[in-house]
């Protein structure tokens, strides 16, 4: 029997992936057309691998494939794994990717919602470490035609240092450790373009209209977002100030690497994120401050994705810990309310 | 706080569909065939049934006393027969029964007599009985006697007339409000006076401007200095708990009540009724019902308590594809599993229902922890935490989270994008918690008394064997005195006969044992006769003890500790 409430608002799962989907879209245009378009070959591959194997998966499970393949989860996991990896990467490395996210991560913990780790950011995590070379080979901005990069992509051999570039993190850090330059000298190299990386400012630009749509259409609250961007901005322009030559600017750490996508789209997942609005704080925070301390001290030249998992086993502590006040609790606290004095 | 109004939490707007219902004017619903009044009015009490079957009543006529506090008074709804008077099925989610009058109207509507009540010449007692007497109850749907909620006469600083009626499709209150705003703010003034608050507020949605208009009207008119209050239209701001933090800015915790903290909320019909009852002496008879959904003519209509709502609802004419008939909102209310129940005090809707308007919801897909239920949550819980630890059986974990500051008014299940029912997962944790508080409950009682039985057992066994050795060691010392033997001069003399002085002993023990039945007369012991009887005292509670301790750890409510206790009291 159906019990109360009778109505219901006209709400799915399928609309917020939907509009997730939606709003990566700004970002995929402008990394298609300044970039370089593989990476609408890596996104259809990583699409097809993601919803073939969520349905094989389901299908060992015994669970209803239709309903679960419809909810687009897989859709937005596949996307985010392929905009996070470099887009002319070799077809299995994206497919491999992809399977460690939808098989290990989100179906061996019991599937959609039951996940405690970031399945994109696992599977980055996971190819990083497991072909370091492959996953530093990022295409120079608009270098490739689409037959170069569909070449790369099904596996013809490279010459790298004729065909790709590094990223602006990485040239920074070579620029930094290897040849002892400072940061303006180096910001003076190719690579560079106002901000960030040459042309990778327009896709961060991307992500950031991305973003307002999810706030506007409230899939996402201000709290991590902010938190995370302010706090890599606080910690970064301090250092900054005071070693202007051995520590990137707060807008060049906004503007390179995967900023501004995991500022609205990775540290965003509601399943493996903190879920009250302070906890939300100190996880966007913790990861900020992990990302800047990588980037400037660590061995791999961005950290977003150890960031988040480091941050995303905290989440049950932080949950706990951050739990807000309930209605009426206030009281018995004694802080301050009206508490409606009596008459004498 | 002229004025100002506060937020609560979360909240939701859904479509409020008022229209239907609230344009056309309250008509009077016809007499019914038969009338079947539940003796059971209040929420914890039934009445004692005072008629018999074949008796003729009159309209107003007590057919139920009110018994203990909680009580209230039954009232035939028309003059008619009582025909029966049996147990029948109520408006109920369960379908539960109570015991009802049944009575057959004989149409002609014949008053018992009645006549204002005084108020003002009366003392506040005499006042709350007579309420009580009219079978006053609160109209919101809770039906919570108002004597009660009256009480006190004391520590109320601020009235609260709760015209939100935030649920969709409701609008009894609303119709009530336009048309009588001069009746109910006239049993405002009473109740304020009754209850002795310094300021009155009535707080109404502000998606009823004509209410508000017909209630400012009124209390301008009244001059009592009534404040009409329009509140944001937001589910669920008619709640009690959520309009008091909107008028007044206070929380009230669950498990507490807004008389301690120096507001009371009566819901506007419950203050039309109160002035019903004291300016003509009437008891609450009717009330208005709101006949909407899936209807060809929605309205209110004012309903003998009793009506069958089979035969009421023919009065909407529900669609041909109506499936179910809704009774309250459809936030909160639940589809009567039988339509031969009758409207009692608390019933202010019926919904018909149908599978376009009420549609089935999509299948149940798995919680994405999106936060959404959090962020609409009026008592600022967290929904999806709560479904987590009720579908692991943590119920634990789920009480902690405060699962009973839930209202259950549906706002997490509204919002949430997985369609996962939320109430009904909170609902049965809530009664599982029941379910093994009570089998706790039992389980210690049943322990504790076999405990108990064990240790009076050994008790009882100490004892006699006790008395059995004084006695003996009386006949043996009897028979020592009879003979040559000298009487025992100290109990542990070195070097003598171990027979006498095991009598000796013997001896010692009877008296204390005397002096032991005589409880009165230890106050004017010696210290020597103190310690003598803490020693045996000793022995005895070693004796005792030993069986019921074996299993069990010592602890404040352990035969062990009771023993100590019981010796210590004897001293």
């Amino acid at each position: 029997m159906i019990h109360s409430p009778y109505v219901r608002k006209q709400v799915s799962v399928q609309r917020t992936m939907g509009l997730v989907l939606l709003a990566l879209l700004p970002a995929i245009a402008l990394y298609a057309w300044k970039i370089g378009t593989g990476i609408l070959v890596s996104l259809a591959l990583a699409t097809l691998t993601a919803l073939a194997a969520e349905a094989l998966v389901l299908a060992l499970r015994k669970r209803p494939v239709g309903i679960a393949l419809g909810d687009l989860s897989a859709v937005v996991t596949a996307w985010l794994v392929a905009l996070s990896l470099p887009a002319i990467a070799p077809w299995w490395l994206t497919v491999a990717a992809v399977l460690v996210a939808i098989v290990a991560v989100k179906h061996i913990y019991g599937g959609l919602g039951q996940n405690p780790f970031n399945p994109a950011m696992v599977a980055y995590c996971t190819m990083i470490v497991a072909f370091p070379a492959l996953m530093s080979q990022w295409p120079a901005a608009g270098a490739l035609d689409f037959d170069t990069q569909l070449g790369l992509i099904l596996g013809s051999a490279r010459e790298l240092d004729a065909i790709t570039g590094a990223t602006a993190l990485d040239a920074l850090r070579t620029g930094l450790r290897a040849d002892g330059a400072s940061v303006q000298s180096v910001l003076q190299g190719p690579a560079f373009g106002m901000a960030g990386g040459r042309e990778w400012e327009w896709v961060g630009l991307g992500y950031l209209a991305g973003g307002a749509l999810l706030l506007a259409t409230r899939i996402i609250t201000w709290h991590m977002p902010a938190a995370f961007l302010g706090t890599l901005v606080v910690v970064s322009g301090l250092f900054w100030l005071i070693a202007p030559g051995q520590f990137a600017s707060p807008l060049f750490h906004l503007a390179s690497g995967g900023t501004l996508l995991a500022a609205f789209f990775i540290i965003t997942d509601p399943v493996s994120g903190a879920t009250t609005p302070r906890g939300k704080l100190v996880f966007a925070a913790g990861i900020a401050l992990i990302v800047w301390l990588i980037r400037s001290f660590g061995a791999y030249p961005d950290g977003i994705a150890f960031a988040v998992l480091l941050m995303n086993m905290c989440v049950p502590l932080l949950d706990m810990k951050t739990q807000p006040r309930v209605f009426g609790h206030r009281n018995e606290a004694g802080e301050s309310v009206r508490t409606g004095e009596r008459r004498p | 706080m002229i004025g100002r109004l506060f937020k609560f939490h979360g909240g939701i707007k859904p479509a409020a569909h008022k229209d239907e219902s609230a344009k056309a004017p309250i008509r009077r619903a016809p007499l019914p065939a038969r009338l079947i009044v539940p003796l059971r009015q209040s929420t914890r009490a039934t009445a004692t049934c005072i008629v018999e079957i074949g008796q003729k009543v009159l309209k107003g006529q007590c057919i139920g006393e009110p018994e203990g506090f909680l009580g209230t008074a039954v009232h035939a709804p028309t003059s008619g027969t009582v025909v029966d008077i049996a147990p029948h099925t109520m408006a109920h989610a369960s379908a539960l029964q109570t015991r009802c009058v049944v009575i057959e109207p004989d149409g002609e509507e014949r008053w018992i007599e009645h006549a204002p009540f005084d108020y003002h010449g009366a003392s506040r007692d005499e006042s709350l009985a007579w309420l009580r007497a009219c079978g006053i109850v609160g109209m919101g749907g809770a039906t919570f006697p108002s004597h009660v909620k009256l009480g006190k006469g004391a520590g109320i600083e601020t009235l609260i007339l709760n015209g939100g009626e935030c649920e969709p499709w409701i609008t009894c209150d609303d119709r009530l409000m336009r048309e009588r705003a001069a009746d109910i703010l006239a049993g405002a003034v009473i109740l304020r006076e009754l209850i002795g608050a310094r300021e009155m507020v009535v707080g109404i949605e502000d998606n009823k401007p004509e209410a508000i208009a017909a209630m400012q009207d009124a209390a301008a008119a009244s001059g009592h200095g009534v404040r009409i209050v329009p509140i944001p239209s937001l589910y669920p701001a008619g709640g009690e708990k959520q309009l008091i933090r909107v008028l007044t800015g206070i929380e009230i915790p669950y498990g507490k009540l807004g008389g301690d903290y120096g507001v009371q909320c009566f819901n506007v019909g419950t203050a039309h009724a109160v002035y019903r009852a004291i300016a003509h002496g009437e008891p609450l008879l009717s009330r208005i019902v709101t006949l909407t959904g899936n209807v060809e003519d929605a309205g209110n209509w004012e309903v003998l308590i009793g009506t069958p709502i089979e035969e009421l609802l023919q009065l909407a004419r529900p669609k041909p594809d109506t499936d179910r008939s809704i009774m309250g909102g459809p936030m909160m209310g639940f589809a009567l599993p039988r339509l031969d129940v009758p409207i009692v005090k608390g019933s202010n809707c019926i919904i018909s229902a149908s599978p376009t308007l009420f549609p089935p919801p999509p299948p149940e897909q798995p919680c994405i922890r999106c936060t959404e239920c959090a962020k609409a949550c009026p008592a600022e819980l967290q929904p999806f935490e709560l479904y987590w630890f009720g579908r692991s059986k943590n119920f634990g974990k789920a009480q902690e989270y405060n699962l009973f500051d839930c209202i259950e008014c549906g706002c997490c299940a509204y919002v949430c994008p997985s369609h996962i029912p939320l109430v009904d997962y909170f609902r049965f944790s809530k009664s599982e918690i029941w379910a093994r508080e009570r089998d706790k409950s039992a389980a210690d009682q049943a322990r504790e008394r076999f405990e108990f039985r064990n240790f009076r057992q050994e008790r009882e066994k100490a004892e006699k064997a006790a008395k059995l050795a004084a006695k003996a060691a009386e006949t043996r010392a009897k028979l020592a005195e009879g003979g040559e033997a000298p009487a025992p001069k100290t109990a542990a003399e070195p070097g003598e006969d171990p027979k006498k002085a095991l009598i000796a002993a013997a001896l010692a023990r009877a008296q204390a044992q005397k002096a032991e039945v005589k409880p009165q007369n230890t106050d004017n012991l010696s210290a020597d006769k103190l310690a003598e009887i803490a020693d045996i005292e000793a022995r005895r509670l070693a004796a005792a003890v030993t069986a019921p301790a074996a299993d069990a750890t010592p602890g404040a409510d352990t035969p062990a500790a009771t023993v100590a206790v019981d010796a210590e009291s004897r001293n």
